[in-house]
């Protein structure tokens, strides 16, 4: 157990005397988060709207400028004919068009309940949802501003173009989370006990007593560890400096993390059983591993909308039912019943590369 | 009296306050095989550097195949041949590629390429593996094709930086009689080594310890000067004075 | 009990062999050589001998353990310095030594007593990093990693490649310490001048070994006359001896050496003779003391 310690304690130095390394550790994930955070918010300012006032009342007028007032919204133009939507998004003169119908305030006034229908190019999936967003809390607000004995409904009727199930994207935090563990966890781990076999002292390390399976073991957790602190910085960034709250439980979200984080270590571990330079294992985990999770997670590209043969391959990229896991818990606020599907798929994919780098495992050189 | 082909006076380089040459002076005649010695960090490797004219000196005067070191250094580059263990051919070509390739970077024209090409296959005795990848060689192969490839175009001077290691004796003989007959073709040899036995084939000799020439001789001369018995005892006794590390 | 009995030893690589049958014994309390240039297979038999490779055939026994079946026992006994010097270039010299004291089990204190000597020297630089060593200290460092577990026999795979001839010399002194304290030492070196460091030496060339003995005895047994010529001109004189008969030359040192084969004699006149024939001048011919390399060389012919 001493030497076990002994060990674990070697490695920490290694990490922490390699400052470049510890900088790419600790400041990506701060970097990430700060530029998809702010990269995302700066895009919906002064979006160009195109208005559609069919009713030509008070209550649409009121809205027109409610809309026009907010620092998110440019209006392009103000017309009468739906037709126009379509032009108006081709030419990319407008990004999404607001739709106030006949009879607006007639019917918020009698019936208590009117729509408006919120079109959007949802090419760029990000920027839809939040254009959805921010137009439906803008006419929320106008309807707790009237202020009546009865409360007034106004339901906003909300049609993507282009992408319809806009499954691609909401949070981003979750798909940082997933694309550092994945850098952390496989290439760090992969690289580091690779670099062993490279300097020669994997040889002495096996002429000893020291058991060979423990090399792999003290080697993965300073990694382990490295990995929660920067799950706790992301998820502190995220709250408290981009306003995304975590609305589900905090414990479950940490544990789900963990057991992501071994599926990423088991991977690590294989690729450095697999691997004999620190070339090599940097290259498969950036290809295989790195390349996978930003195409295949959902993150950056919506995975319904790809073809039949890539949603298949996207099924076995971890990273993918973790972006689920996390989505469901922090954006969502759901409980374990919500996730127990994915969690148990990671629980096999960490088992399945943990068993084959063991059978793998060789207590020799060749 | 002999041409001089290497004129070195006073040539010193710092890297910031660290001395790594400091003030060398010494002469190398045409045809002559020069041995550099000394431990590892003694400065030979900046000294040949700056010889080659790849990296310029702090001060002093140094004449390469009767070029100056500092402004003639592209003249220099085509007077020269350089060979070392660490860098010399490439490993994923064919022997007959490595001499054209070399041949070609040297600015032989295809007709000489081409006659050279045969006579170096044929003089090395590589006739049966011409079309074999170097990295299939055998080590002592691979240092005589790249003995005779820095020499391809028949340079004024060539540097060997600790060119041979690692091979059985006999392919070692084999290498360092190429290396005579070059000189006896009046190429001048001058090579780093800190191989001892190999010192002991040059005709002259230098031993830096931090930075400084501390010995410059023939081997016998060395021997008597500094009563030992072979070159290995006067380098011993030499760089035990040694302050600097690598 | 013998320290190391290889038998039949052999190894290949892909269908190349590296090592064919290699048989030696090592007794204890020795320092054994294995003297030959690179792609001899000393590696490949250290490694077998460290449990590190299995042997496509033969077997060996290490302090009469197996090389196959204990190899758990020869791990916790042995002592193994590889040829690259396996150092964590990140930390510390004490940082090396106490990690590597705890992997084996055991504490720096314990066993002070067999690196002391090579410690002391260490001691000053003992919180620079193992990267910012020279060769020759790192080279210390790595026999103090290796030793500080009192290894019942020590494999050293060409620990003096690279290294000053000041640190070489340095090194072998230190060996012969070890001997003392009753460590057995398998040792490679490619420099046949270390051979006459060795109680016994195995001369190894293409994965087989050309002979084994005494250093003193490999030289008083060479057999053949051998002279030592000098003369004017050097390329001019290996040229013009090898046309004598029956004979060998090379280049040695400032001389050429002429191994003149068993049946025949010569006498050094007949030799200086031919020479001046052939326009040589300066001619200097003597009897030459036989070293190592004048047996390895004789053996490859």
């Amino acid at each position: 157990m001493k030497r076990l310690l002994v060990f674990i304690k070697k490695e920490f130095t290694h990490v922490l005397r390699d400052k470049k390394t510890l900088l790419i550790l600790f400041g990506m994930p701060i970097v990430q988060v700060l530029i998809f955070g702010f990269v995302l918010s700066n895009e919906v300012k002064n979006t160009d709207l195109l208005v559609i006032d069919q009713a030509q009342d008070r209550a649409s007028k009121e809205i027109i400028s409610k809309v026009q007032a907010s620092e998110y919204f440019d209006i392009a133009s103000v017309t009468f004919d739906v037709q126009d939507v379509e032009a108006s998004f081709k030419k990319g003169k407008s990004k999404a068009a607001l739709i106030l119908p006949k009879d607006f305030e007639k019917n918020l006034m009698t019936k208590h309940v009117a729509q408006v229908q919120i079109l959007a190019d949802a090419s760029d999936p990000n920027h839809a949802t939040t254009i959805e967003n921010y137009l439906t809390a803008i006419i929320r607000d106008y309807t707790n501003s009237l202020n009546a004995s009865m409360p007034y409904t106004i339901i906003p009727e909300v049609r993507m173009l282009y992408n319809p199930q806009l499954k691609g994207a909401p949070n981003f935090v979750p798909g940082v989370m997933a694309l550092i563990l994945m850098l952390v966890c496989v290439m760090m781990t992969a690289i580091s006990i690779v670099r062993e076999k490279e300097m020669g002292t994997m040889e002495v390390l096996l002429v000893s007593p020291f058991k060979p399976i423990m090399v792999i073991v003290s080697k993965v957790v300073p990694y382990f560890i490295l990995s929660m602190l920067n799950i706790v910085s992301i998820l502190l960034l995220s709250v408290y400096v981009l306003g995304v709250p975590i609305k589900g439980n905090v414990l479950l979200l940490f544990g789900e993390s963990a057991l992501f984080i071994s599926t990423c270590l088991s991977l690590g571990i294989f690729i450095s059983i697999k691997t004999q330079t620190q070339q090599v294992a940097m290259l498969i985990s950036l290809m295989g591993m790195l390349l996978p999770t930003v195409l295949f997670s959902g993150f950056m590209f919506p995975i319904e909308n790809m073809p039949f043969p890539l949603r298949m391959i996207s099924n076995i990229v971890p990273a993918k039912w973790f972006y689920i896991i996390v989505k469901d818990i922090m954006i969502k606020g759901l409980g374990f019943a919500a996730v127990w599907k994915e969690s148990l798929i990671l629980m096999g994919i960490t088992v399945f590369f943990l068993g084959i780098s063991i059978k793998n495992f060789k207590i020799r050189l060749a | 009296m002999e041409e001089v082909v290497i004129q070195a006076d006073k040539l010193t380089k710092k890297f910031g306050d660290f001395t790594a040459t400091d003030a060398i002076t010494f002469q190398v005649r045409k045809g002559e095989i020069f041995g550099f010695l000394g431990a590892n960090g003694a400065g030979k490797t900046t000294a040949m550097r700056m010889l080659c004219g790849l990296s310029v000196p702090t001060s002093g005067e140094a004449k390469v195949a009767g070029f100056d070191i500092y402004k003639e250094t592209e003249s220099i580059k085509k007077n020269i041949g350089y060979m070392s263990q660490k860098f010399s051919l490439y490993e994923d070509l064919t022997v007959v590629e490595n001499i054209r390739f070399f041949g070609g970077i040297y600015g032989l024209n295809n007709e000489q390429i081409k006659n050279k090409t045969e006579e170096l296959i044929e003089r090395l005795g590589l006739t049966s593996v011409r079309k074999e990848l170097v990295v299939d060689l055998p080590l002592g192969w691979k240092q005589k094709l790249s003995f005779s490839i820095a020499i391809i175009h028949q340079p004024k001077i060539v540097f060997l930086d600790e060119p041979t290691g690692g091979v059985d004796p006999l392919t070692r003989r084999q290498f360092w009689e190429l290396i005579y007959e070059a000189a006896h073709n009046g190429i001048t040899v001058f090579v780093t080594t800190h191989y001892m036995d190999e010192a002991e084939y040059c005709d002259r000799l230098s031993i830096m310890v931090d930075g400084k020439i501390k010995a410059l001789d023939t081997p016998k001369n060395l021997k008597m000067q500094f009563e030992a018995e072979s070159m290995d005892e006067v380098f011993y006794k030499l760089a035990r004075q040694a302050t600097r590390a690598e | 009990m013998k320290a190391v009995i290889a038998e039949n030893i052999s190894k290949q690589y892909d269908g190349k062999p590296a090592v064919e049958k290699v048989s030696f014994e090592v007794n204890e309390g020795e320092i054994f050589g294995l003297i030959g240039p690179d792609g001899a297979g000393k590696t490949s038999i250290f490694r077998i001998l460290t449990t590190l490779l299995l042997p496509d055939g033969g077997s060996a026994q290490v302090h009469h353990w197996d090389v196959v079946k204990d190899w758990r026992a020869i791990r916790n006994a042995v002592g193994y310095m590889p040829g690259k010097f396996s150092l964590y270039q990140d930390l510390t010299v004490e940082e090396n030594l106490h990690f590597f004291a705890t992997v084996f089990n055991t504490t720096i204190q314990e066993n002070y007593h067999l690196i002391e000597d090579i410690y002391v020297q260490l001691e000053p630089f003992k919180n620079r990093r193992a990267g910012k060593l020279s060769g020759g200290m790192k080279q210390k460092l790595a026999l103090c990693c290796a030793l500080i577990h009192k290894p019942k026999v020590l494999f050293l795979d060409e620990p003096t490649t690279g290294v000053d001839p000041v640190s070489r010399r340095e090194f072998w002194e230190m060996l012969k310490k070890l001997k003392q304290q009753n460590i057995s030492i398998v040792v490679s070196t490619p420099y046949m001048d270390e051979a006459s460091m060795c109680d016994r030496i195995a001369l190894i060339q293409s994965g087989s070994i050309l002979s084994i003995d005494t250093p003193q005895d490999l030289v008083k047994n060479y057999g053949n006359q051998l002279f030592r010529v000098k003369a004017n001109d050097r390329y001019r004189l290996l040229e013009v001896l090898k046309s004598v008969p029956s004979t060998k030359s090379y280049a040695f040192g400032e001389y050429a050496h002429v191994s003149v084969e068993k049946d025949h004699q010569m006498d050094a006149s007949e030799i200086a003779q031919h020479l001046q024939q052939n326009g040589l001048t300066e001619v200097e011919v003597g009897e030459a003391e036989v070293t190592i390399e004048d047996c390895f060389i004789n053996l490859l012919h």
